[in-house]
């Protein structure tokens, strides 16, 4: 095994984490603030996906698509919280689970009748097409790193808009006395839809980025759903810092297992049945990692304590 | 505000159990009082959905043109779930005494719903999915395929790389039956060392890991089974990965429906399948033709899979005169008495197709990627399971 495969394992892992990361974010941030448990989350990964990919067929321009699907996703997010979501924070979590599996299915629905059966697709930018050399031999696609740097940049405006403005002041104490702020004369409703309508934001340009990769499919949110969920558990739920480092290590687990786990079962079992036990064992990686880590930080590793 | 992070993390677990049962479907009744009745369990969402569509849409055109106003097709969903297929199953059995099943495209759901069902005495014609579990020793007097057996296109494709002088193939598939059955058949005919082999997980939609492999490997072809959505993901991101080795598969990963979605990277590639739009015979320039003004686009091998069963069911319905005596049917399926889309094509003697295979190549026609014949792989091939089947 030479260097540059183990880097370049390493940066799928990295790519797939912070790709986690924009949809956790989003979970962890109206979990904390709200205490609502959102399953329609990949929905809006979904939106984000589908419009960025329409926009960007009818321009012809990925970045006009990108930039739409981000809001395309921010409005229907804003849209669902104020319709819907807002209706959830004093149920229990159990109604809310109810609602809003109902909302994946009016989405998935919604986005059948509009854009049709059949996959939509999405050329990458012909800027960002091919790869770039790595040290040690051996090509990274340029599209990837792309995705990792504006994962990063995601992760650092979202860490100074929590820690240094105004809004994000309002979000920290929302997250540890819902009460207290309303009454200190914050218009708690407005800031609801605002991180409601961020988190959907988020994970409508996870949406988009992902969908030159792939297929644009109706129903493709839910798998990354739930790794997301995974993410936030094992990062804490509520907890933004959590859930970057939780989504890299999900990321990387994942990533290193599919990779490493059928090579390890192929010293003592035949090529055929170790790729095969290897593949099935390497699918449960994650939840193992997850269990792992409640076994000992049973509230996560970076737990939000009110 | 904490009402209980454990009430979160078992409302969590609830959620995502009731989100791994995600369908949308309703049933779509074409005909009333039939006096035969169909039930066509497929897949229309998801990352399989092009091939449900195109099987049923196939299936459809075929009633149609024969005018069957008393043949029944019920049409549902399975999501490509293996318990949602199970679920349709029972009910079109139970409540609306289908005569008939057919339509499943993925083998982990042929497996959950074949055996069962032709055990409660109705009769399964596959329009895709051919397992080799139901070919060899769990075939069954009432279970057909009209497409092929799992292995079929994979064995020409062994049998093409290892006659074009390659020494040092890469192969994947995804982790369930099809995928198994699709490297064994590959491997029954290419019979040199491997670079490598792995096995994807079913509906993965992101394969850096894999390709980070097989640049590793150093291979000097790739070949590929990855059925829908995931053939799709693979070739693009197999395009932008700076790795330039020519890649091979079965029709599955080259099939109309995945061209316009995988664009110049495809053109030039060699697959194998069992049907081509080029063809030169009556029938298939008839459905082509068809298909093509009755939907609007080019038709794929999965259509042509599900236009042939459906005129296998009708010949053989005619036939018999009905469906009433089973014996009857069963033999007049038996013959295979109907102009496929292949051309000739019989039944071995484990109800799978024993037919030409053909190479084709992805070629531009005009603005359009499509497929052209430019040999056969394997001439009146039938299966490896012939000889294990006792019925």
């Amino acid at each position: 095994m030479s260097a540059a495969f183990f880097i370049e394992q390493l940066l799928n892992g990295v790519q797939l984490g912070v790709m986690l990361f924009l949809m956790a974010a989003g979970l962890t941030l109206v979990f904390g603030v709200m205490g609502l448990i959102n399953l329609a989350h990949g929905s809006l990964f979904m939106v984000g996906a589908f419009f960025c990919s329409w926009i960007a067929g009818q321009t012809g321009s990925f970045w006009l698509g990108l930039g739409g699907g981000f809001l395309a996703a921010a409005a229907a997010g804003a849209l669902v919280e104020v319709l819907v979501i807002r209706r959830l924070y004093d149920r229990d979590h159990l109604d809310q689970v109810l609602a809003t599996f109902a909302l994946i299915l009016i989405f998935s629905e919604l986005a059948r009748w509009v854009f049709g059966d059949r996959p939509l697709y999405l050329d990458i930018p012909p800027v960002l097409s091919g790869a770039v050399p790595l040290p040690g031999g051996g090509g990274y696609p340029a599209y990837r790193l792309a995705i990792i740097g504006v994962g990063l940049v995601t992760a650092v405006g979202l860490y100074l808009l929590i820690a240094r403005t105004r809004l994000g002041m309002q979000i920290r104490a929302g997250e540890s006395d819902r009460e207290m702020i309303g009454a200190l004369g914050v218009d708690i409703r407005t800031l609801y839809t605002a991180v409601f309508a961020l988190g959907a934001a988020l994970a409508g340009l996870a949406g988009g980025m992902v969908g030159a990769l792939q297929s644009v499919q109706v129903g493709m949110g839910e798998p990354v759903l739930i790794l997301a969920f995974v993410v936030i558990i094992i990062g804490g739920i509520g907890s933004v810092k959590g859930a970057l480092v939780s989504a890299v290590l999900v990321g990387v687990t994942d990533t290193l297992g599919r990779v490493f786990l059928p090579q390890l079962f192929g010293l003592i079992l035949p090529p055929s049945e170790a790729t095969s036990v290897g593949a099935s064992l390497s699918a449960m990686s994650i939840y193992l990692l997850m269990a792992g880590v409640l076994a000992f930080k049973p509230k996560g590793l970076f737990p939000v304590d009110a | 505000m904490r009402n209980g992070y454990k009430g979160a993390v078992l409302a969590l677990a609830a959620g995502t159990a009731l989100g791994l049962g995600v369908a949308l479907g309703a049933a779509q009744n074409t005909a009333q009082a039939a006096n035969l009745k169909i039930g066509m369990i497929t897949t229309l969402s998801g990352g399989g959905s092009s091939l449900g569509i195109d099987v049923r849409d196939g299936f459809q055109l075929a009633l149609n043109e024969a005018g069957a106003g008393d043949v029944e097709l019920l049409v549902e969903d399975d999501a490509r779930k293996p318990d949602i297929a199970k679920q349709i199953a029972t009910k079109f059995i139970q409540r609306d005494k289908v005569d008939i099943l057919t339509g499943i495209i993925w083998s982990n759901l042929a497996m959950a719903v074949v055996p069962a069902a032709v055990k409660d005495g109705v009769f399964y014609i596959s329009p895709n999915a051919g397992p080799s579990a139901l070919a060899g020793k769990g075939c069954n007097p009432n279970y057909f395929n009209v497409a092929w057996q799992n292995d079929n296109l994979h064995e020409a494709m062994g049998g093409y790389v290892q006659d074009n002088g390659y020494k040092k193939p890469f192969i994947l598939a995804p982790n369930y039956p099809a995928g198994k059955d699709a490297l064994t058949g590959f491997k029954r005919y290419y019979t040199g060392a491997l670079a490598g082999e792995i096995y994807t997980k079913l509906g993965q939609s992101d394969y850096a890991a894999e390709i980070a492999q097989i640049r590793e490997a150093d291979p000097d072809s790739i070949f590929f089974f990855l059925p829908g959505g995931m053939g799709i993901a693979f070739m693009k991101q197999y395009a932008q990965s700076g790795l330039d080795v020519p890649v091979f598969g079965p029709a599955f990963s080259f099939d109309q429906g995945i061209l316009g979605a995988v664009g110049e990277a495809a053109l030039g590639v060699k697959n194998t399948s069992q049907w081509s739009k080029d063809l030169d015979n009556a029938a298939n320039k008839a459905f082509v033709a068809a298909f093509q003004k009755e939907y609007g686009r080019l038709p794929s091998l999965y259509a042509s899979q599900g236009y042939d069963a459906a005129n296998l069911i009708l010949a053989a319905w005619k036939k018999a005169g009905g469906i009433g005596d089973k014996d009857a049917f069963r033999k007049a399926l038996e013959e295979a008495d109907f102009a496929s889309v292949r051309g000739a094509f019989k039944f071995a003697s484990n109800h799978h197709p024993i037919q030409d295979i053909y190479v084709r190549e992805v070629v531009k026609e005009g603005d359009v990627l499509t497929n052209k014949i430019v040999g056969v792989g394997l001439k009146q091939h039938a299966n490896a399971y012939v000889g294990d089947c006792k019925m």
